[in-house]
């Protein structure tokens, strides 16, 4: 009877011993584990001329996803894509590339989205002129060549979508009252935010650049119904409705 | 008695007794070939960039093999898991024969023979020797069962693969690879860690990738066992130097001199410094089978 007494007691001694260190370690595991997600959360915001690969999953996807592997790094012909650094503003060890410096040289096979195990670069896209890198913006009206009347034209001859990701659109010259002025003009649906325009852009700051989709375009408001302008402009003088 | 007294005064080398005893080379075989493993790991990764010759593309976390065979860490494959994100087969393959390899080489071999932040950890531990730094580890043991289960719990809630921010162990090929060397903050932090705060603190305590290993090499075939244990003078040599030292002593005292612990990481290192030749790598299968004979 005494021995099993001494038994129970020593048993229960330990096991008040192993749930209180099991509590102490899941706890300071549970705060390192807290504090973790807290700096991957705080780093995840994307330096917006930093821009992803081809394919690339939507940020937060593509952060769930992504094993850091380097392998479309090494698939690219083109030195264009990096992994990136900590301090450097994007995840640490996620590819991304910088337009102005080498920019997306859109290869026809896509080897870096091929190389991706991880699927955080889709693989069902199969047609480089669809992807979505980010979209070009003109951004500074006041410094590009054109918009001084002149023809630089340099980020719209380099597009490979000329004519269909960025036009010149013609516009009287206010200044000269003369002349003619060519706007490169961006579609954001055909434009895959390859950068090769912000690329070769000839000042010195480009003046065009790719942004990320998400920086780049504004959205409507999901409850917004009147999509169609003229159609429900019509529709409301029908019914009378006042402007 | 009186050996074990000598080794613990201050002026004798460590070991000694072992070079005295079988020369210098076979004091330091296995700590040899595990850094020429290490060393060949990386080499076979770096070339490719280096030189252009591919045998190996991309890095630990995932790879592939002379352009066809998919190879991952199961960890960094199971965090993708956890987030809700189905990969690409490749990845999911690459983890599976990872898994079946360190499952029939035993799980930790990974630690001692592959991980490059074992070469970090290995040093600080040689420089608290050199330093007479006291043998102190309070942290348990266990520490990092609950870590690996934050790691795989993180990015259930976080839907990000939080872990892969501060991993150390592909810091290293990713800052030799890829010329990522701002990453190696971490890696210092570690060699820190393990020199003054607590011994073997991260690879014998905290490091989730080693805790992986260890459960997936629980069955493993290849082991260490005290097959001369008659012969051990207790002069604490293997103590001193071994990571996992707990393991030891059910091998040493118990009845089964099988070191069946998978926290060992196999490294050999309890072979180079015994004098009396007490360790040795044996393979439990073929053992089991001579046995039955
Ligand atoms: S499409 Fe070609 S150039 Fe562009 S990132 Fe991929 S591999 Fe590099
Ligand atoms: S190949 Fe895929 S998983 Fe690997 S670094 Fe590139 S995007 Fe990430
Ligand atoms: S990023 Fe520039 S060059 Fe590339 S498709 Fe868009 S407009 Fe053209
Ligand atoms: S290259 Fe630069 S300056 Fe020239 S038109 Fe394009 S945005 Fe303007
Ligand atoms: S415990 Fe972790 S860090 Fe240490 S050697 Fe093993 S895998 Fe590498």
């Amino acid at each position: 009877m005494n021995q099993v007494n001494r038994n129970t007691k020593a048993k229960g001694v330990n096991r008040r011993q192993f749930l209180a260190t099991s509590a102490k370690a899941g706890c300071a595991m549970g705060l390192l584990g807290l504090g973790v997600t807290g700096v991957a959360k705080q780093s995840s915001h994307l330096d917006p001329l930093a821009i992803r690969p081809p394919g690339a999953l939507t940020e937060d996807d593509f952060l769930s996803a992504c094993v850091r592997c380097g392998l479309c790094v090494e698939a690219c012909p083109y030195d264009t894509l990096k992994l990136a650094r900590w301090f450097e503003g994007v995840p640490t060890g996620t590819p991304y590339f910088t337009a102005r410096t080498v920019p997306c040289e859109m290869c026809e096979d896509i080897p870096c989205v091929k190389a991706c195990p991880s699927g955080s670069l889709d693989h069902s896209l199969t047609e480089i002129n669809e992807s979505k890198m980010g979209i070009a913006v003109l951004i500074d009206e006041k410094n590009c060549l054109n918009f001084k009347g002149l023809r630089c034209d340099v980020c719209y001859r380099v597009c490979p979508l000329i004519d269909e990701a960025i036009t010149l659109e013609r516009q009287h010259n206010q200044r000269s009252d003369h002349h003619a002025m060519f706007l490169p003009t961006v579609n954001s649906d055909s434009c895959t935010g390859c950068g090769k325009c912000e690329h070769v852009c000839v000042l010195e700051e480009s003046a065009i650049r790719v942004l990320p989709t998400h920086i780049a375009l504004g959205k409507t408001a999901s409850h917004d119904t009147y999509m169609n302008t003229e159609e429900t402009t019509l529709e409301m003088l029908n019914k009378g409705l006042t402007l | 008695m009186n050996s074990k007294s000598m080794s613990n005064t201050a002026n004798a080398r460590f070991a000694q007794a072992a070079i005295d005893e079988l020369g210098w080379w076979r004091a330091h075989k296995f700590l040899f070939l595990r850094r020429a493993s290490q060393l060949c790991v990386l080499l076979a990764f770096a070339i490719g960039p280096w030189f252009g010759l591919w045998l190996l593309k991309g890095n630990l976390s995932s790879s592939e093999l002379l352009a066809t065979i998919p190879l991952s860490d199961p960890l960094a494959t199971l965090q993708v898991l956890m987030t809700g994100h189905w990969p690409e087969l490749s990845l999911l393959l690459g983890a599976a024969i990872i898994a079946l390899f360190y499952l029939v080489t035993g799980g930790r071999v990974f630690c001692s023979w592959v991980c490059p932040v074992n070469l970090v950890t290995d040093t600080a531990s040689w420089l608290r020797r050199k330093l007479h730094l006291p043998r102190t580890s309070e942290m348990p043991r266990n520490l990092r069962y609950y870590l690996l289960a934050v790691v795989l719990l993180m990015p259930l809630f976080s839907g990000i693969a939080a872990w892969e921010w501060v991993n150390p162990v592909p810091v290293v090929y990713r800052a030799l690879l890829f010329g990522a060397g701002s990453s190696l903050w971490i890696l210092a932090a570690i060699f820190l860690l393990d020199l003054f705060i607590s011994e073997r603190a991260w690879c014998g305590h905290l490091c989730p990738t080693g805790a992986m290993f260890a459960l997936l090499g629980k069955a493993s075939p290849v082991k260490i066992s005290a097959v001369n244990a008659k012969d051990c003078d207790n002069c604490m040599d293997c103590f001193e130097i071994c990571p996992e030292r707990q393991v030891l002593k059910p091998a040493l005292k118990g009845k089964n001199p099988m070191i069946t612990d998978s926290d060992c990481t196999q490294c050999g290192r309890c072979i180079d410094v015994c004098a009396q030749r007490v360790f040795q790598y044996q393979n439990r299968i073929a053992l089991k089978a001579e046995n039955n004979q």
